[in-house]
């Protein structure tokens, strides 16, 4: 019998040794579906929810305008403002900007580029309006208004 | 003296969960998932000044949709909910000749989309998606998948090449027309 009793009666302490393993396993799943923050908003920018949305396809060949009411209502005012890379700009500096972007890319890739419009939800028309006949002008054909999905309602 | 080990002690890992987590944290708090998805346009090429852009269009063949600075909708001559517009371009775009003041065939259909400059973004947004589902059931249908299918299908690179897809682009092509907005409530 001697050899059942030596059994101690309290429960073994749980092996922690695989915790840091399952960590970094989230760690990189984060790492692999997340970006960086590339700009600093100095608008409000919550886009509208759509239904009918479309991947924009490669990365490198986006360009991102982004629209809406600035934060600092007391240093921009409340109009509506256009931001592009960490800076507030006027329409009329789109084209300027629409070049630099196609600069950085590939010469065969540079009809390709994308301008990606992320419009807050209370923004005008008006400014959207300027801001393609501007596009149009800078010869940047391909836009895409920034949607997030929206459940299906009814079909 | 001679109880003390030689050996190397074990290095202590506890703490590497929390340095593991420290990390995990800083990612989730300066990261976005990507979300790089929208309804995609193409705008007409910059025209050159001295062309006139006198297009003739037969007036059946036209879908006009105008939305006011007061965020009304008005679908050919018609005052109209949001939610009728869907129905009601799925019906101009398959008329195929019978209504005479709907279009004539699919491929000849026009839709003209006018807006103010006092439009509300969200819902200029609304009406092109809406938009964009009529012609998406219609194009699911023609394919005889569903919209969700269809749409899978297109955002597939691969997938986007299928000859059945390229055919009910061809058959029911998206056309849009932007006109020039007009000035009532704009700033």
């Amino acid at each position: 019998m001697s050899k059942f009793a030596k059994k101690s009666k309290s429960t073994p302490a749980i092996s922690t040794a695989s915790l840091p393993d399952i960590v970094f396993m989230l760690l990189f799943f984060f790492m692999v579906t997340t970006v960086l923050r590339e700009t600093t908003l100095l608008i409000e920018n919550k886009v509208p929810r759509a239904t009918q949305l479309q991947k924009l396809e490669k990365k490198s060949l986006v360009s991102f305008i982004y629209v809406g009411k600035p934060k600092e209502t007391n240093r921009y005012g409340t109009e509506p403002r256009i931001q592009v890379n960490d800076a507030l700009i006027a329409p009329r500096d789109i084209p300027r900007f629409v070049y630099q972007e196609k600069d950085k890319l590939d010469e065969a890739e540079r009809d390709k580029l994308t301008v990606s419009l992320k419009v807050d939800v209370e923004t005008k028309m008006g400014i959207v309006s300027d801001i393609k006949q501007q596009l149009r002008e800078a010869d940047a054909l391909k836009i895409n208004y920034s949607a997030v999905q929206a459940l299906a309602k009814d079909n | 003296m001679a109880r003390g080990k030689r050996g190397t002690p074990e290095v202590n890992a506890s703490s590497m969960a929390d340095i593991a987590f420290l990390l995990l944290i800083f990612f989730l708090v300066t990261t976005t998932i990507a979300s790089d998805k929208g309804l995609t346009l193409r705008l007409p090429p910059k025209r050159p000044p001295d062309a006139m852009d006198e297009v003739k269009l037969k007036d059946r063949n036209v879908f006009n949709v105008l939305v006011n600075s007061n965020n009304q909708l008005l679908v050919e001559e018609e005052l109209m909910d949001i939610k009728r517009l869907k129905e009601e371009a799925k019906k101009f775009i398959m008329n195929n000749g019978r209504d005479e003041r709907s279009s004539e065939s699919p491929d000849k259909a026009v839709i003209s989309l006018k807006h103010d400059r006092g439009t509300k973004y969200e819902v200029y947004i609304s009406v092109m998606d809406e938009l964009k589902k009529a012609y998406n059931e219609l194009r699911a249908e023609y394919m005889g998948v569903t919209v969700a299918e269809y749409l899978e299908m297109e955002n597939d690179e691969k997938k986007s090449k299928d000859p059945k897809l390229e055919e009910a682009k061809q058959k029911i092509p998206y056309q849009l027309s932007e006109a020039e907005p007009t000035n009532v409530g704009g700033n």
